[in-house]
């Protein structure tokens, strides 16, 4: 029997959905996890620094500012990584926030703040962020930085 | 150099003392506490001190460590000292960029340029 070569190529998104404790340091492995498949998708760098800089923010304003540290609660992470892009969703069990209401630290007094720079960072490292009504769950959604052009779009 | 925990080293120059951190991912909130507590003792025993912290050995870090440099400049400033930040890599500098505290941090391409301006400052 003729053997054949398949390369599989693929196209759908996986998607996977992680309940973890309400604690900083349970984002260190559920990045690890994202940044695997981030690597097997051939994202760069710039995209997995983004990813993990993003992630770090929003998880521990979910523990912080959503959960309020209270170790009883959990925060739910959903994401799905295809050859383009990549999403993720962070929701925790807290009352919600307005996201209009945060100053931005980028100005007057704010600058000399301590805190306050997670929301910005957050919306500067992905192309969308978008938060629900009650303002408990946040989904982010970062497309694949494009490499160099070799050539010149004239040539 | 002297260890001050793992997380920062302590040298001495000529008019500046240099705290470099030691880790490469600066994130865990009792991190960035322990990396306070030491690098508030550094300040309080020097009078008027003049610090550089080196990131050189940094590749990540969050905003809550912005947070920790800004209560570091605030602490600084209220004992007559001056910081100088350096050897910051270009992604964590983009950080700066965007938070825009490259406008109120001096920001050093290396260890010896900060020394450098720091002995030709008043």
């Amino acid at each position: 029997m003729e053997k054949s070569c398949y390369k599989l190529i693929m196209t759908s998104p996986t998607s996977y959905s992680i309940v973890v404790e309400s604690k900083p340091s349970a984002i260190v492995s559920v990045f690890e996890q994202i940044q695997s498949k981030l690597v097997n998708n051939n994202f760069g760098k710039d995209d997995i620094f983004a990813v993990h800089l993003t992630l770090e923010e929003a998880f521990l304003n979910a523990v912080k500012h959503g959960n309020k540290m209270d170790p009883s609660k959990k925060i739910k992470v959903d994401y799905s990584i295809d050859a383009d892009k990549i999403e993720i969703s962070i929701t925790d069990q807290g009352p919600g926030f307005q996201p209009e209401a945060v100053d931005d630290p980028r100005f007057g007094e704010n600058l000399f703040k301590p805190g306050g720079r997670g929301l910005l960072l957050m919306n500067s490292y992905m192309d969308m962020v978008k938060f629900n009504e009650q303002g408990n769950s946040v989904s982010m959604v970062r497309y694949k930085e494009k490499p160099y052009l070799t050539k010149s779009l004239d040539q | 150099m002297t260890k001050i925990q793992p997380n920062i080293g302590v040298e001495y120059a000529e008019n500046a003392t240099i705290v470099s951190f030691t880790d490469e991912k600066i994130l865990e909130e009792k991190d960035i506490n322990s990396l306070q507590e030491s690098i508030m003792s550094v300040i309080e025993q020097t009078e008027r001190i003049n610090l550089i912290l080196d990131f050189s050995n940094v590749r990540f870090l969050s905003s809550a460590v912005l947070g920790l440099l800004i209560r570091t400049s605030k602490r600084i400033y209220e004992h007559d000292g001056r910081l100088r930040l350096c050897n910051i890599d270009p992604k964590i500098y983009e950080i700066f960029k965007i938070t825009r505290l490259t406008k109120t941090f001096d920001i050093y391409k290396n260890v010896e340029s900060a020394i450098k301006d720091l002995s030709q400052a008043k």
